[in-house]
């Protein structure tokens, strides 16, 4: 072999030879967080993903992918209180996505387009759901994905429980319930109606029922009696909205006062306005920023007529008159009365004071906990102290909404799949949250909202029409673009194009980015300038 | 000739690339076939925009000379750590004379070229500041005022920091270098000193000048390509922060010449024959401490007691570069 004299001109060479990385003392590694939105969906959404294929205009992979964990989208985008835009990050920035009317876009185009889902081959088990509201729905649409056999019973006269008979059809049209009720009766899931579950076992034994959930939600009208006042003068948010579905309209007098401060009270009185009356007045106990109604939606109430008396108690009532006494909070929040009396003219009162579960034909069912609200005890997969027996929706403690029963549902079907099969249901690990303090967003482009139109007052007034009206194609498009993906990457090549060192390797289309440990010497630009937070600085040894 | 507005609400506008940004709007620095013109192994320290400018500029003009490109390099940080005996980063002919005269070499290549007739290669001459606005300055107007056919780009960063953090003329007041110690009642590099390169290019009425930051890559791959594709003698100016001899933590090179742009200290344009004609608008304006406070060259402006005379003179300037170019729109 050839040795080179000393001092002799060497062959020219490459720095490729230099391996830079043993400068290193911390590294960085690419990571997945949490996105906010996805943390707080109660329906267990990975919003961020379906925004994702949204933001390339694949919508059919969009709704293919929210369908994963949500079977009635175009529900959920109108009717859902969006935590996920409480938690956006964005909203930090200039305004939250609207990730509700991306949802409701994705929804409505699935039914235009009549896209489908499909099921896992059948194993032969069956399942009893009683109740085919949300929750119900939900377990149902999940169970038969994943080769169940189910059946539904549901006490009522049409499918959708709160959703039909709670939610005023100004803000969900009915057919939209409908045409999602049918998608998941497509997937060979049956619904009986006027079918009311008297006794659990026996049902369960004549149907030859592997497993049952429960989700019967919470249908009975808390009630107090106002003195001097006329019975038939005191109807209940209940039975108000559940006339409002075709049956016999209660008779309402001139005037009507709504007691009570919650989403329930705001949907009641925004219905009795487009009846024509005069103006409705809502009596609530407490002040604005104490009220449990979403902000907006007492915003749209005043918008159309609503009248407020916020810190005012019903004392008693006669003929056509209301007694109210002014009340004031203290420092806890309470309630503290002030004696001062007031007369409201008033002909019929309707109690929008809360609900609860009439769960008294469970009370024979052996090992299930039914508590003294009226709720049922389950366990963290949603199992009743009865084997076999699960529950979930606005009859199990804890809040209640439309997407928390629909979560329920979905969670619920997990474990009824696990119990099925004889396993349990190992929930993967978490990611960290991806807080908004780990994004570079100097590489966002200022976005404004994009905003869904509004159908005029008059209307709005006097009619059932849907008053919020859905996102285009374009604006559609817009909006998803506006999520900052947060705490994953989205390809941007950011790390890729500030690395001194060349030391980030780009996959190719579609792929991500790896480091090139041989020569990244440490200095933190591809951390420090991910827009997304999706890289993580560690110490290079422990 | 203004800059085109990128008309697309998405997020990651201002990042290098983007799956859903089309072929054209994405730089070159996202393609996987960039050349990668200064190649890993270099010894620049870690976070190095000098390093970063460099390739960005070389890959955006190998792209725009269809890799018919002949680089002169001066003496400095970049010829040190780039080619140590016997290695070389560099993917392109690339060649390296002495310190102060790469503008006359690149004239010599670029005449040499000429003369057989090899009129598709473009000569790139570069050089730090110390080569360009102080050492090789003769040379440069020389050839400025020839109008040779030369690209020349100033990497700026602000003193010698090869030999050891020595100010140039390219140093900002009040800045701590080792020849420019906090001493006494005149801390750092004296207000009033120095020289703006960028402009005495323009006194010269070239065909082309501009200035660029490694914090704007969509401007500066821009303005690179475009002086590629014009004849005659060009300038382009690229500040790159120096992690070491600004004091500063090797991850902020990026934000650091981000906001030397939106404090106004370092201002975006371009100008033909003299005249200024497109300037980049600031974004989100920020006072020049956001900009001081993360480098420790001028970390005894903020005390104790705070200098704040000096700091004020500091956003004059700032001030002063809004106003001329009209930076805030």
């Amino acid at each position: 072999m050839d040795r080179k004299p000393f001092a002799i001109t060497l062959d020219p060479n490459t720095s490729l030879a230099n391996h830079t990385g043993n400068w290193r003392t911390m590294k960085p590694v690419y990571v997945d967080r949490l996105p906010p939105c996805n943390h707080t969906c109660p329906a267990g959404e990975n919003i961020q993903a379906w925004l994702y294929h949204a933001e390339e205009g694949a919508y059919e992979e969009a709704w293919q992918q929210l369908m994963q964990d949500n079977p009635m989208p175009a529900i959920h985008g109108r009717v859902c209180y969006h935590p996920c835009e409480g938690a956006c990050n964005r909203a930090q920035l200039d305004e939250a996505v609207s990730i509700h009317a991306v949802e409701r876009f994705l929804g409505d185009q699935a039914i235009k387009e009549g896209w489908t889902v499909k099921c896992a081959p059948r194993t032969g088990k069956k399942v009893l759901i009683v109740g085919a509201g949300p929750g119900g729905l939900s377990a149902a649409y999940h169970l038969a994905r994943l080769g169940h056999e189910v059946a539904i019973h549901e006490a009522g006269p049409k499918a959708g429980g709160m959703m039909r008979f709670g939610v005023p059809k100004y803000r969900l049209p009915r057919d939209i319930v409908e045409t999602e009720v049918a998608r998941i009766e497509s997937m060979g899931v049956t619904i009986t109606l006027n079918s009311r579950v008297e006794d659990l076992e026996a049902t369960i034994a004549e149907g030859r029922f592997d497993a049952a959930f429960l989700a019967i939600g919470a249908h009975q009208a808390r009630r107090i009696e106002i003195p001097g006042c006329d019975v038939k003068r005191v109807l209940d948010a209940v039975t108000f909205l559940r006339s409002m579905e075709g049956a016999d309209l209660p008779k309402l007098g001139r005037r009507v006062a709504v007691y009570g401060g919650g989403n329930t009270a705001i949907d009641v009185a925004r219905s009795v306005e487009r009846l024509g009356l005069e103006p409705v007045i809502i009596i609530y106990r407490r002040d604005l920023g104490h009220s449990p109604a979403i902000a907006s939606e007492i915003m749209e109430a005043e918008e159309e007529g609503v009248q407020f008396q916020w810190l005012r108690k019903i004392a008693k009532g006669d003929e056509s008159t209301l007694t109210v006494e002014e009340v004031t909070l203290d420092e806890q929040g309470k309630v503290q009365p002030t004696g001062r009396l007031e007369t409201i003219e008033a002909n019929t009162v309707i109690l929008a004071l809360g609900q609860r579960a009439d769960t008294s034909f469970l009370k024979s069912v052996p090992g299930l906990q039914v508590r003294e609200d009226g709720t049922v005890e389950v366990d963290q997969t949603m199992m009743t102290g009865h084997p076999g027996i699960f529950a979930g929706g606005d009859m199990v403690p804890g809040d209640q909404s439309v997407t928390i029963a629909t979560g329920h549902g979905k969670k619920a079907a997990r474990d009824i799949d696990a119990f099925l099969r004889g396993t349990t249901y190992v929930k993967p690990e978490g990611h960290a949250p991806a807080t908004f303090d780990r994004l570079n967003t100097w590489y966002y482009t200022d976005a404004d909202q994009s905003k869904q139109p509004l159908l005029n007052l008059i209307r709005r007034r006097s009619t059932f029409e849907e008053i919020v009206g859905g996102l285009d194609v374009d604006t559609a498009l817009l909006e998803a673009r506006r999520c900052l993906s947060c705490g994953n990457c989205f390809k941007c090549d950011n790390c890729y194009a500030v690395c001194p060192d060349n030391a980030v390797i780009k996959l190719g289309e579609g792929k991500r980015y790896a480091i090139n440990y041989d020569y990244c010497k440490g200095c933190g630009l591809c951390v420090e300038e991910c827009p997304c937070g999706a890289i993580d600085m560690v110490k290079e040894v422990e | 000739m203004s800059t085109e507005r990128i008309k697309f609400y998405q997020t990651g506008t201002f990042t290098a690339g983007n799956r859903l940004l089309d072929e054209g709007t994405r730089t070159v620095q996202s393609r996987m076939d960039r050349t990668n013109s200064l190649n890993s192994g270099h010894r620049a320290c870690q976070g190095c925009g000098e390093a970063l400018g460099a390739r960005y500029a070389i890959d955006a003009a190998v792209r725009a000379s269809h890799k018919q490109l002949i680089a002169v390099n001066a003496t400095g940080c970049l010829e040190v750590f780039s080619s140590p005996y016997p290695e070389s980063s560099w993917q392109i002919p690339w060649m390296h004379s002495l310190f102060g005269n790469a503008p006359a070499v690149a004239s010599g290549v670029a005449a040499a070229l000429r003369a057989k007739g090899r009129d598709t290669v473009k000569v790139i001459a570069q050089g730090g500041d110390g080569a360009t606005v102080d050492i090789g300055f003769g040379c440069l107007s020389g050839m400025f005022e020839r109008n040779d056919d030369v690209l020349y780009v100033c990497y700026d960063n602000e003193a010698y920091m090869n030999t050891g953090i020595q100010r140039s003329g390219a140093t900002p007041p009040f800045a701590q270098t080792n020849t420019t110690p906090v001493v006494s009642e005149h801390p750092g590099n004296p207000l009033g000193a120095g020289k703006n390169v960028p402009r005495i290019a323009l006194a010269h009425g070239i065909p082309y000048v501009a200035t660029a930051s490694v914090a704007d890559l969509h401007d500066l791959e821009r303005k690179v390509t475009k002086a590629i594709g014009i004849c005659g003698a060009r300038y382009i100016h690229i500040q790159v922060p120096c992690p070491l001899g600004w004091g500063a933590d090797p991850a902020h090179t990026m934000k650091i010449a981000r906001l030397a742009v939106e404090s106004g200290l370092f201002p975006l344009f371009e100008a033909e024959w003299g005249t200024v004609i497109q300037s980049s608008s600031i974004r989100r304006k920020v006072p020049v401490e956001r900009y001081l406070e993360l480098q420790n060259r001028f970390a005894h402006l903020f005390g104790p007691p705070p200098d704040t005379d000096a700091i004020a003179g500091i956003q004059a300037i700032a001030d002063h570069n809004i106003a001329l170019y009209g930076l805030l729109r």
